[in-house]
């Protein structure tokens, strides 16, 4: 997912008072809204003239199920981390990991990649921010890996389309690449790598700016302006996602499935992480794919490197940091992150 | 005559962040000169690690998004 920075809002707009009203009465029709999904979508689904059970009709009735529900879902979450980003800020960030010795600063980093707001836009600014505050370059791959990894798109939609288990072990496995793929990169001695303007740089000392004091209607409002921001970049990414999920529930065979994302291919789980680096798109667009491969009865560690690697590995990124990091650590970066992958899926595929 | 920097590598907020500068000191009737930063390696010269970050008259007033109007007012006034 894209997380952005955010600034304080102009003062305009509703009071206060309509803010405290505002977002609980919101909440409730939110939910009123979540739980008629089933007979809502049974219902569009009646009017349209196909038989239910033929392939078309079982397509239709997943679009149908699907569309509202994750947009729902990502309208709620997109909200609530907005307003929980809003007490971090990549200063604070830096402040607290530079401050840090090496071997804790895995876990930390990784951990604070995930509530910290920043959008990939500034990941360039960002990474030297880091770098140059004495930020080992292991840990700061940890933040930069988190982040788009266990994002709590992803996962709330994970735990809401899929189920809590398979969620669980996405979090505990995505976090754990981050964690190890930031120390393995952090012991291969990689500064060398970087471009040498970086290496010589000796960034200006951190911008001094006083902390904006928000109230929680400030908050409400960072999250709002999220949501505006967040959903009107990403729904054409759902739809899309979401289509694709729907023909593959309605029109592919299970057998052949099987044959082709099934625990017995050994090449299957490569073939999943080389199809994902190339796909760029929102955690919010890939898991309605997720939910219809599994319930095709593709293989649990091949859909997750097949997930993780569409959300970790993204090219647009890549081309981002190629401002910092020759081609050389990029390479090696992918290879020590899409390493991490593979074995969560083989380690999958193997055990269930 | 005021010179403010906006520091971004060009992303949608950077521009709204150039506008509203723009029509702040146009309502203020403050000439600005606006100049957009968007080289990495300046941007973090000038100490920014989240963009859009704002300078007014050489001073770093703001980062990490578009900046509120009314403290813009402020910076571009005093």
């Amino acid at each position: 997912m894209s997380s952005e920075t955010h600034g304080s809002m102009a003062r305009h707009g509703a009071p206060d008072w309509a803010w405290y009203l505002g977002v609980p009465v919101a909440a409730g029709a939110w939910w009123l809204l979540y739980t008629q999904l089933i007979p809502f979508s049974e219902w569009v689904t009646s009017l349209v003239p196909v038989a239910p059970d033929s392939h078309t009709g079982e397509a239709i009735a997943f679009f149908v199920y699907d569309v509202p529900k994750v947009l729902l879902l990502l309208t709620g979450i997109v909200f609530v981390t907005g307003v929980l980003r809003s007490w971090f800020s990549p200063e604070r960030t830096r402040a607290i990991l530079a401050g840090k010795r090496e071997l804790a600063g895995y876990p930390l980093a990784a951990l604070l990649g995930v509530f910290t707001p920043f959008c990939s836009c500034s990941s360039v600014p960002l990474f030297i921010g880091f770098v140059s505050a004495g930020i080992p370059l292991g840990v700061t791959f940890s933040f930069l890996i988190a982040g788009p990894m266990v994002g709590p798109v992803g996962l709330g939609l994970l735990y809401a389309l899929v189920g809590w288990k398979i969620a669980t072990i996405y979090l505990v496995f995505g976090f754990s690449i981050a964690t190890v793929a930031g120390f393995v990169l952090g012991r291969m001695g990689l500064e060398r790598y970087l471009q040498d303007w970086v290496r010589e740089l000796n960034a200006g000392p951190p911008a001094d700016l006083p902390e904006e004091r928000l109230t929680l209607v400030d908050r409400f409002r960072i999250g709002l302006e999220q949501v505006r921001e967040i959903v009107g970049k990403v729904w054409i990414w759902v739809l899309v996602g979401i289509g694709i999920g729907a023909a593959i529930h309605g029109y592919v065979p299970e057998e052949m499935m099987l044959r082709v994302m099934g625990g017995e291919a050994w090449w299957s789980v490569p073939a999943a992480v080389i199809v994902g680096v190339p796909m760029y798109t929102n955690a919010a667009g890939v898991i309605p794919i997720v939910e219809a491969l599994l319930g095709k009865g593709a293989a649990l560690g091949t859909t997750l490197a097949f997930m993780m690697s569409v959300i970790a590995l993204s090219l647009p990124e890549m081309i981002i940091l190629k401002q910092v990091l020759t081609y050389r650590l990029i390479a090696i970066f992918l290879a020590v992150v899409a390493a991490g992958i593979l074995a969560t899926g083989y380690l999958f595929n193997l055990i269930l | 005559m005021k010179t403010v920097k906006v520091y971004g590598p060009g992303c949608k907020r950077c521009e709204a962040t150039e506008t509203l500068v723009r029509d702040t000191a146009s309502k203020l009737g403050i000439e600005v000169d606006v100049e957009k930063v968007t080289d990495a390696k300046s941007i973090t010269m000038a100490g920014v690690m989240s963009t859009p970050g704002l300078s007014v008259d050489g001073k770093l007033v703001h980062s990490g998004g578009v900046p509120d109007a009314a403290k813009l007012e402020n910076w571009l006034s005093t």
